[in-house]
Parts: structure tokens; sequence; C-alpha cells
């Protein structure tokens, strides 16, 4: 099989690009990496159509040879459609981020997050309730609840509980 | 005229009801009636298409007459029929469930009207990936369940799911980028796509090549199939999709990777030359995703982790490349779409119930809905494998593989398995423990609704009430019910599936040995697509 250079070339050129760009924190960058990706590989495909000849129209008298390859550029024209498609879309996301009031920056996973600064799993279980020997309610049981019939023992909470779930 | 030759009604019949439901936008009960329907006549289709499947033998249906290795090829065998019966099955019931929940909230709001669409578009996708023949149309069907993906994903667009989509897409796009520049070097190493055809060429093909392709088709999937050191997408992006949405994705979008890296191993690179790899892999997916969710306290993360982890019990059974292997690993993914999908059905439940998956916020859930403990007490248990339930059957096949195969390396895996499946078993009930068993009382900062179920005042009317008074939120609106019907149903029929899988145990692994038999022979599946006497 015959390969053309610049084909080659070209597409480790787009490809580094957009790699390169899809690492990057903006969301735009990442954008046009994912654009200049998938253009690196349709180039790579059309290389591997091996070298050029005659559109692939039947003419009276030419050899089977002389055709180009048409399959490569029938896979290229469906992956060109659905890059296409996913990157209004992924336009559309990033609009969206923008108006949320993001930055234009991906986001950090917030539970993600509060995985790695918690401490400690089981900190509920293994909290030592006595220690909370406090008369008064604990101000952020303070609410319009008729609890008090309900549960007798919510006033045991223990002072550390400003870990877990409280965060939210 | 045998069933297998409507194979592409599967695919087309979802596509159709996707655009009538999209004309029906307005009117949604009559969009879900479509959409029912269409999944409905589908499953049928599929489970007539498995019954023949024994006697019939694998066939190939020729799309547009072209012939193979020119045209594009639907190809039924046993593995994809199964495969098919199982996705139309468990995307029929979460599409009743979010049906139920769509009517229950009524349904008025603008984003849901496009979830019918999508989700039928999704369904078209997957059953496209299970039956093709051809590698780009694989491609294809990948970027069509992925496209509809990524807009239930973002559904409703809020802030965290916008996120988690953002890198969902970008994580996706690049698999399958690499799995486009895997089909051009097949292409331009072997001048077909055909995957039969592609299985009689890619012998001659020099070695280290042959390696290459290998390696960038298994990478292409093992993103999708979420596998070590791949998987970190995963659970940043799937815990903030809507309840029925998270369902359908933990259960059929990463089995469907599982089901290409399967025809990778057994069709296009046969022999395990890269079990020892794969091996190596499963083992540290299991571990990991396991230890991933132990150290989790949502729900729904938990559970994408446990996903993540009992990926790694296929990727054991197909790195085998042995009969028993295969059909163990084949019986471990019906298994598991089924357990784990219920498993987020029965979360979503939760979360609806008690207004937080948050573990450390739950409590007495057992005892405010018995029915709520039971459906998730039984799916919990199959994913740890307690003997009755399908998760023993499945992990004992796995295990009777690794010990036929004997070498070293899978004796480390039967233990890791084993390992792995004690840790499942201390997730889920430290769950159950958490979530369910223990009283309201001794949870640390309870989720008030949960109180308000305690209070002798606890009419619907006037939970309702002091709902209503305590979150201020638009729970408390007099039409939600909190656990209707229209959801528990379906999740009670999914769970009742994954039960009745021990009563099917017998005939399904027959079926899943044949299939893994048909698989490694190969000559089934070319002489299907090519013609008697191409596979020699």
């Amino acid at each position: 099989m015959t390969v053309d250079l610049t084909l080659i070339v070209l597409m480790a050129a787009f490809l580094a690009a957009g790699l390169y760009l899809l690492l990057e924190r903006s969301l735009t960058r990442v954008l046009f990496g994912l654009i200049l990706l998938g253009n690196g590989v349709n180039i790579l495909i059309l290389a591997m159509s091996g070298v050029g000849g005659a559109a692939a129209f039947y003419t009276e008298g030419t050899s089977g040879r002389d055709y180009v390859d048409s399959l490569p550029q029938a896979l290229i024209l469906t992956a060109i459609v659905i890059t296409f498609a996913v990157t209004s879309f992924m336009l559309g996301l990033i609009y969206r981020s923008w108006v949320l009031g993001r930055k234009d920056e991906v986001q950090d996973d917030p539970e993600s997050l509060r995985r790695e600064t918690e401490d400690d799993y089981g900190h509920a279980d293994d909290a030592d309730r006595a220690a909370d020997a406090s008369e008064f309610p604990h101000p952020a049981e303070v609410r319009p609840l008729p609890r008090a019939r309900t549960t007798p023992a919510s006033g045991s909470r223990s002072a550390s509980g400003s870990t877990g779930g409280q965060a939210r | 005229m045998i069933a297998a030759d409507f194979a592409p009604l599967a695919v087309a019949l979802p596509l159709l009801g996707a655009a009538v439901a999209f004309i029906l936008m307005r009117y949604s009960r009559a969009q879900r009636l479509v959409s029912v329907t269409v999944l409905g006549l589908t499953l049928g289709l599929a489970v007539v298409m498995l019954l023949a499947a024994p006697s019939a033998g694998t066939h190939a249906v020729r799309l547009g007459g072209w012939e193979p290795p020119f045209g594009i090829v639907l190809v039924v065998d046993q593995f994809s029929a199964l495969m098919l019966v199982v996705s139309s099955a468990v995307s029929l019931v979460v599409l009743i469930y979010a049906a139920g929940q769509g009517t229950e909230d009524s349904g008025d709001e603008a984003p849901v009207s496009i979830f019918h669409p999508t989700y039928l578009i999704l369904v078209a996708g997957v059953s496209n990936a299970f039956m093709t023949g051809d590698l780009f149309n694989l491609y294809v069907g990948f970027e069509v369940l992925l496209t509809a993906s990524y807009v239930l994903m973002t559904l409703g667009g809020t802030a965290p799911r916008v996120r988690a989509g953002i890198t969902y897409v970008v994580v996706s796009v690049v698999s399958s980028m690499l799995f486009l520049i895997a089909i051009a070097m097949i292409y331009g190493a072997t001048g077909t796509v055909n995957m039969a055809d592609l299985a009689t060429k890619l012998d001659d093909v020099d070695p280290a090549t042959q390696l290459v392709l290998h390696l960038m088709l298994l990478v292409a999937f093992g993103i999708k199939a979420a596998v070590f050191p791949l998987y970190f997408w995963l659970p940043d992006s799937y815990p903030t999709a809507l309840a029925p949405v998270t369902a359908v994705f933990a259960g059929l979008l990463t089995k469907v990777g599982v089901y290409a890296m399967v025809r990778v191993e057994t069709l296009l690179f046969p022999g395990g030359r890269l079990g020892s790899f794969l091996m190596v892999v499963a083992l540290v997916t299991m571990v990991v995703g396991i230890l991933g969710a132990l150290a989790q306290s949502d729900l729904k993360r938990l559970l994408s982790f446990t996903l993540i982890s009992h990926i790694g019990y296929m990727v054991f059974g197909l790195a085998l490349s042995s009969r028993l292997g295969l059909a163990a690993a084949v019986y471990y993914v019906v298994h598991h779409i089924i357990i784990q999908t219920s498993l987020f059905l029965v979360t979503g439940l939760v979360e609806r119930r008690a207004g937080t998956a948050d573990v450390d916020r739950l409590g007495g859930l057992a005892r405010l809905s018995p029915l709520l403990g039971i459906l998730f007490f039984i799916p919990a248990m199959n994913l740890a494998g307690i003997p009755p339930f399908s998760g023993f059957l499945g992990k004992l096949g796995l295990l009777e593989a690794g010990v036929d195969a004997g070498t070293p390396l899978a004796f480390v895996l039967v233990a890791g398995a084993v390992f792995t499946s004690l840790l499942t078993l201390l997730v889920m009930a430290r769950v159950w423990n958490r979530a369910f068993w223990r009283s309201t009382e001794d949870v640390e900062d309870p989720e008030p609704i949960l109180l308000v179920g305690t209070a002798p005042d606890s009419t619907a009317s006037g939970m309702h009430r002091v709902a209503d008074q305590i979150t201020g939120t638009s729970l408390a609106k007099e039409s939600v019910k909190l656990l209707p019907g229209s959801m528990t149903g379906p999740t009670i029929g999914l769970v009742t599936l994954g039960v009745a899988l021990t009563f099917l145990a017998g005939p399904l692994y027959t079926l899943t040995d044949n299939a893994a038999a048909d698989m490694l022979e190969r000559t089934p599946y070319i002489e299907a697509v090519l013609g008697v006497g191409a596979g020699t």
C-alpha cells in the first residue's frame, strides 16, 4: 500500500495540536481540541485509501486499479456528520455552563472533593456522644418543627457533627 | 424466511418510534403510549429471535442487498440475540418507570418531552451495536447511543449535570476517536471493515501490527466499558443524571463496551494473546472498584463504583478465553445488567421517598417503607453473590472456569474475585445497616422528611404539610406521591426478573455455553456472513 506522506504529517500535526488543546482547562480550547482531533482522524482515514485515482464513477474502458478507493470517503463523510453533531452539542453545553455563571473552565466534581477532604468515613458512628453535655440545643436544631415528641434522643447530637452531611 | 430476517426492525422500530414520539412532543400521554408500544414490540421481536436462535444458528442479514464484505450486515447469533432480549427488556422496564415518574411529577416541564424520542434513539443505538457485523457500523451504533446519552445525561441543563456532561462528552469523544483511528488502521492493513472478513484476513497481518490494532480496539472499548485505569469518568458523571437515566446507563452502556471487547477477543483476535494482560486489568478493576465503593457515602456514587468493580468479573471470564470462562462471562453480563439497573431504580425510589441518596443522612427506611427495604435487599444480596441468587451462580461459574484454567495468575484472580465479592457484601451490608436498618434517632444529621414519617400525624396530607414546613420545597405539592405504583411496579418487575434468573439458570447456562462455543469456533459467524467454506 502506498501512503501519502503529506497527509500523514498533516494528521500528526492535527492530532498533536488537538491533544494539547484537549488537556487545557479552558472549555473553548477543549472544544477546538475536539474539532482538530476529529479532522486529524478524518485525514488518517483518507490516507488509508492509498494513492489517488479517478473518481468512482464507472467509465468505459477504465481498469479497476485506476479508480480511487471510495469507501474511506464514505466513512469520512459519516464521521464528519457525527463530529459536527457532537461539536454543536458541546458548544451548547459550554454556552449553558457559561449562562449558569461558571467560568469557561472544566469544573471539579464537588462530591470527589468532599470525599478527599473528609477525614474518616465512620465519623458519625464513632463520635463520643457523651461529650455533648450542653443543656441547650445545638443552634442547627432550632427549627420550626414539632420534633420534641418524636425524637427525644436528638439532644445528644455530637459536637463534632460539622464534617459530614452538613456541608450540604 | 426466519425470525432473524426481521433483525433490522430491532433498530428501525425504535428509530421510527423516536420520530413519531418527537412529532407528538406536545401530547405527553400519546408519546408515552408510542414509546412503550415500540419497545414492547422490539422486546417481542428479540424474544422470538432468541427462541429461534439455537435451531436457526447464526444468521446474517444483508442490508440493502449488498453482498458482504462490501455491504453492511447485521448478524444474529445466540450471544447477540440474548443481549438484545436483555437490553430491550431492561430498557422497557426503565421507560415505564420514567413514564411513571413523569406522570407523577405532572410532566409539564419542557425538557422531559424530549426524553422519550432520545431514549428510543439510545435503544436503537444499543440494538445496532449488539447486532452489527461491520466494524464501522459498530462505530456508528456507538455514536448513536452516545449522542443520545449526551442529551439524556444533561437533561434539564442544571449546573451539576452540565459539569458532569462536559466531562462525559469529552471522554466519550476521545474514546470514539481512538476507535476510529483503529478502524482506519485496520482498513489500511486489511482493506476491509467487515468483521467476518477481518476474522479471515487479520491472521495474515504481521503480528506486531496485529498487537497494535488489538490494543487500540481494547483501549477504545475499555473506556466505554470503564475498566481500570480508564474508569475515572464514570463515577463523576453517572450519579448526576436522572434516576432512570442513570439506571439504564449503568445497565446497558458499559455492557455494550464489554460486548465489543468480547467480539474483539473471540472473532477478530482469537487465541487470547492478551489474556494475561486482560486478567491483570480484570483483577485491578475488581479490587480498585470495590475499594472506591467502600469510601463513598452517596448511594449513586457507591453503586457506580460497584458497577466498575463488577465489570472486572466479566473481563476475567473473557480473559480466560476458554469455553467455560466465556459462558460464565456472558451469564454474568446478563445478571449484572438486570441487577445493577434494579439497584439504581431502587436508589431513585429512595431518593424520592427520603429526599436524599446520601447514606450518612438516611435511616429507618426499612420501617418507613418495608417494600423499599425488600426491593433494595434482594438485588443487593444478589450483587454480593449470596447463594440462591444469580450473582452466586455467575461468580461460581467464573471461579470454576478460573480453577479449570489452572495457571497461577488464574488462581490469583479467583482469590481476587472472592475477595471482591466479600467486600461487595460489606459495602451492601453497610448501606443496608445505615440507610434501612438503623433508627432515625441514630442518624447524626437526618433528612427531615425521615423524621416526619415516625410522627403520629403521618397521614399523607399531614406528612406533606410538615414536609413543606421543613424543606420549603415543592415536594409538598398535594399531587406528589412519594412512592407511586407506576414507579414501584417496574422496579418490582425487574427485581423479580433478577430472582427469576436463579430459576432460569439451567437453560440460560446452556444457552451461554452454546453461544461461547460458537464464538470460540468462529466458523459459524464467518460462514453465516461470507458463505459456506469461507472460514477455513
